[in-house]
């Protein structure tokens, strides 16, 4: 067990120190930020204090360790926009957006997992091929346009909910039933083929001849045994949500990383680029990490032996 | 409430048709069989002979696209007739069954306790309390070792041998009438086939359970059941008291299945595979299924499917040549 | 199901269509194969089947509604944007916009996945672990995530949205062919090939490869739904394929504004989008129930 927990440390971390660099890379590609940061008055000898302070006439190598330091410090620049550390502004806006992929989460897994036990217990129904059919269709809608539909069926044609802003409950509504429709897809086939599988297992059969009540059968031993890797599933879904979330907060205004990522690239504000990647990475990766743990607290075959 | 004399169970003109209508793949056809209380009844033949889809029709555990028609009267009941509630409250109760795989068969996120309760908790009789060590004596009855650390432990953690003492324990937790128990040894290492085998018939000495063993391991039918139903191609060919069939087979096809015993002759095991295949059950001969493969053949045996003949008490065979007396 | 058909190299049975046919995955998706062959179609034929240029503005016909609409007009059969640009017309130009970047995200990092994947499984050793660390890396974020950060680096246009999903999409490709490569590696007719003195790139193109494809290629098909998605998202939000080129996000994020008095602007792109996913969603999944019944992708 400790062994385990090790190994996929061991591997989170060294993905994490390539994700560096890669951003890192990605940001040297963007060339010499100077110009963007100064104002054109500036001086030949303002601009070569600037670059020493930044460490941008070193060779590039050491430019990296500096890079590294600062990231580790949570210092990723200060941004060209607003004049305030990089890192300090996407915190700000890593709460809406955790908000609103914990709710879209809660509204994928209450749409997905009825949706696809159903499926499971009735194959080859009417009912089985009109999930199929949702979640063929909820795998292929963008976003962008299940929210815009939204906003014109909720918010313009039926003035009941507000369609962009932040704050009240009722902001929660249009943006997570968005997002969340967006991922019910995965979690339906994801709960129907596993629940299909657990219901055709051998312990199945053998507590049905041995005449235990299909209500514990289905939810005590079935849904038990599917959820592990739904569960696992979950998280790296949260990851995709976190995606998901950046078109999302555009549609809706939501003030959060996504968008603030977005305004940033097109105001090519890179130090605001890069804090918001680098943490929504942390961020993603550890969740992972956490994901596999919780599974292996979960399955006895892998946390007893 | 049966009389001794009066049987447990009776499965009267059993079909199970699987597949298209037009076309269909008859698993199990005119199966007769009927089982005292307390008996044990060995059913053999090669796979996909329908011994087990049998079994699961006497269960009512077919796949919902399994077609049955015949009766099955368990204890006066016609089980086919009854709603699946009626049915699930019968099950593990009156009859149960131990499934071919002990490996997979048990849920293995929950403890061995923890899955035996379940068991005495729903299948209790009449408002009976659940006791708390009532697991741990139903792993002593099987003869597992140190039951009590067992019921704290997950299946993964339990040998084979001993995962199919623990639902040998499971299905005879509540003293059923009939156990049905299909291919209980084929999954586990020889040497303790032979403890599993003494387990039931423990449990029709004490409960007074009939048990029905379904396997391709003749042998160990001739150790435990009374009596024994050699079935081929879906049909029943050859049915009698063990002793006699395995002294003085009739059906050519259970001569053959002795045949392919291993022996040990001169410090040596013999096998002797029946040569041939197996019949596509979608595609029967008129006649009867094994002349294919039966040395003795005739062109009668072709032509029309043989009838049922007595051949001595209790002993009943589907063989022209048996029938006859020629082959005999 | 059989071990012959196991052993059985690829290529062996005759055309991939004939052996999907015959596989048991059912009949082929009509409907959604003739709307990828639509798609096909509208984006090879572009300004020869539209009935307008795409960006040629008309200020005579401004937010024309669908001809069956009140209002509409035959002329523009879907009706026409804030500029009077007919719409039928952008959808067209939209789809191949579409097609051409999928097309090259899927061929271009297909081919650099499906090299690296080759190499990290036949060569082994520190090869492999390299590669497949560089792979973790570039799965660890979301893909829209990715394709963004890769945006802020590159910068906008049909050039640029090209090569971000290609660096965005190989990584996939060489995780799969890497573990194809591992379990083919072990099988008799690879064994038997090296025993015979092959090359190691020879058994990898010659024994290998043509094992690994049929994967390689449903990947590939479901890839171009995950594309389009991914192109339109990166439009939408105005980092991707930028005027006058003609984008369906582009079109929708432009519509937007129009949404309570032209419901068109918005409604045609976004259906193009769904109708075009599904599509190849469908076709990829037909394709995968033939070629990998025991659902390893």
């Amino acid at each position: 067990m400790a062994r385990f927990i090790l190994t996929r440390l061991g591997q989170t971390l060294v993905t994490l120190a390539l994700l560096t660099i890669l951003i890192f890379v990605l940001a040297r590609l963007t060339g010499d930020p100077t110009p963007l940061v100064l104002p054109s008055e500036a001086t030949e000898a303002d601009r070569a204090f600037f670059r020493e302070q930044y460490g941008l006439d070193r060779p590039i190598h050491e430019q990296y360790v500096v890079f590294l330091r600062n990231v580790l410090h949570g210092d990723f620049g200060i941004s060209f926009r607003y004049r305030e550390p990089a890192f300090n502004l996407v915190l700000m806006a890593i709460g809406p957006t955790l908000q609103l992929a914990g709710v879209s989460m809660l509204v994928a897994v209450m749409l997905g997992l009825p949706l696809g036990i159903a499926a499971a217990l009735r194959p080859g129904s009417w009912l089985a091929a009109a999930v199929r059919a949702y979640a063929s269709f909820g795998q292929a809608v963008p976003t962008f346009w299940s929210g815009l539909m939204l906003i014109f069926l909720f918010a313009i044609t039926l003035p009941l909910l507000p369609s962009s802003g932040y704050g009240e409950v009722e902001n929660f509504v249009l943006p997570a039933v968005t997002l969340g429709f967006y991922a019910s897809a995965s979690v339906t086939m994801l709960t129907w083929a596993n629940m299909t599988e657990a219901l055709r297992s051998d312990f199945v059969q053998m507590e049905r001849v041995l005449g235990i009540p299909r209500r514990l059968i289905v939810l005590k031993h079935a849904l038990r045994n599917a959820s592990l890797p739904i569960v696992t599933y979950l998280g790296l879904q949260f990851g995709l949500l976190l995606g998901g979330a950046v078109v999302t907060e555009r549609v809706f205004a939501w003030p959060g990383v996504g968008q603030m990522l977005v305004d940033a690239i097109l105001n090519r504000d890179y130090p605001v680029v890069q804090a918001a990647v680098m943490l929504t990475a942390v961020l993603v990766m550890t969740i992972n990490l956490a994901v596999d743990l919780l599974y292996a607290v979960l399955d006895p075959r892998v946390s007893r032996s | 409430m049966t009389l001794p004399n009066e049987p447990l169970l009776v499965v009267r003109g059993l079909n199970i048709e699987f597949g298209p209508p037009e076309r269909p793949v008859r698993a199990v056809a005119d199966a007769d069989l009927t089982l005292a209380p307390g008996e044990i009844l060995g059913i053999a033949g090669e796979s996909g002979s329908g011994k087990t889809t049998l079994c699961s029709a006497i269960m009512r555990t077919l796949p919902r696209s399994a077609r049955v028609s015949g009766r099955v009267e368990f204890a006066g009941k016609e089980l086919l007739s009854l709603s699946e509630r009626e049915m699930a409250r019968l099950r593990g109760r009156d009859l149960s069954m131990v499934l071919q795989n002990p490996m997979t068969s048990l849920d293995p996120l929950y403890t061995i306790g923890n899955q035996l309760e379940e068991v005495l908790r729903e299948r209790r009789r009449g408002g009976a309390e659940v006791r708390p060590g009532g697991a741990v004596e139903v792993l002593r009855r099987v003869h597992l070792t140190a039951p009590e650390l067992r019921v704290r432990q997950y299946p993964h953690q339990l040998s084979g041998g001993m995962r199919q003492r623990v639902l040998v324990g499971m299905a005879t937790a509540a003293a059923p009438r009939l156990l049905i128990a299909d291919e209980p040894t084929t999954a586990l290492d020889a040497s303790i086939q032979d403890e599993i085998l003494i387990l039931f018939r423990e449990l029709r000495d004490t409960a007074g359970s009939a048990v029905v063993i379904v396997t391709h391991d003749l042998s160990a039918i001739r150790r435990l059941s009374d009596r024994v139903i050699i079935m081929y191609a879906g049909r029943i060919v050859e049915e009698g008291p063990t002793a006699e069939v395995f002294r003085a087979p009739r059906h050519p096809y259970t001569r053959a299945l002795l045949g392919s015993l291993p022996r040990i002759e001169d410090e040596e095991v013999v096998l002797q595979p029946i040569p041939g295949q197996v019949p596509d059950l979608a595609r029967l001969p008129p006649g009867c299924a094994f002349a294919a493969r039966c040395p003795v053949a005739l062109d009668a045996c072709r032509a029309e499917r043989p009838q049922e003949s007595t051949v001595g008490e209790r002993h009943r065979v589907f063989c022209w040549q048996a029938a006859a007396g020629g082959a005999a | 199901m059989s071990a012959t058909a196991e052993e059985r190299p690829a290529g062996a049975g005759g055309l991939l269509g004939a052996r999907l046919w015959r596989s048991g995955a059912g009949r082929p998706p009509l409907l959604a194969t003739a709307i990828c062959l639509l798609m096909v179609v509208a984006a090879l034929g572009g300004g020869a089947i539209a009935p307008y240029v795409p960006d040629e503005a008309d200020f005579t016909a401004i937010l024309v509604p669908p001809a069956w609409a009140e209002g509409g007009s035959l002329a523009h059969l879907l009706g026409t944007d804030q500029l009077g640009r007919d719409m039928l017309s952008r959808l067209i130009a939209g789809a191949r916009i579409s097609l051409l970047t999928a097309g090259a995200a899927v061929l271009a990092g297909g081919t650099i996945g499906v090299t690296l994947g080759l190499a990290a499984g036949y060569l082994g050793g520190v090869v492999e672990a390299v590669i497949m660390r560089i792979v973790d890396a570039f799965l660890a974020l979301p893909f829209i995530l990715m394709a963004l950060a890769f945006v802020a680096a590159l910068g906008t246009g049909v050039g640029n949205i090209i090569l971000v999903m290609v660096l965005t999409n190989w990584a996939r490709y060489a995780r799969l062919v890497r573990s194809e490569v591992v379990s083919i590696k072990k099988r008799d007719f690879v064994l038997l090939a090296r025993v015979a003195g092959l090359r190691p790139w020879q058994i990898a193109l010659r024994h290998i490869l043509p094992n690994a494809l049929t994967s390689i290629l449903v990947l590939a098909v479901l890839d171009v739904g995950r594309a389009i998605i991914l192109e339109s998202s990166l439009s939408f939000l105005g980092v991707g394929i930028q005027p006058p080129d003609v984008s369906w996000g582009l079109a929708l994020a432009e519509g937007r504004t129009y949404m309570t008095v032209a419901w068109w602007l918005t409604v045609w792109p976004g259906l193009a989008i769904v109708l075009a996913v599904m599509s190849f969603n469908a076709l990829g999944d037909w394709m995968k129930a033939g070629f990998d019944p025991r659902g390893r992708l």
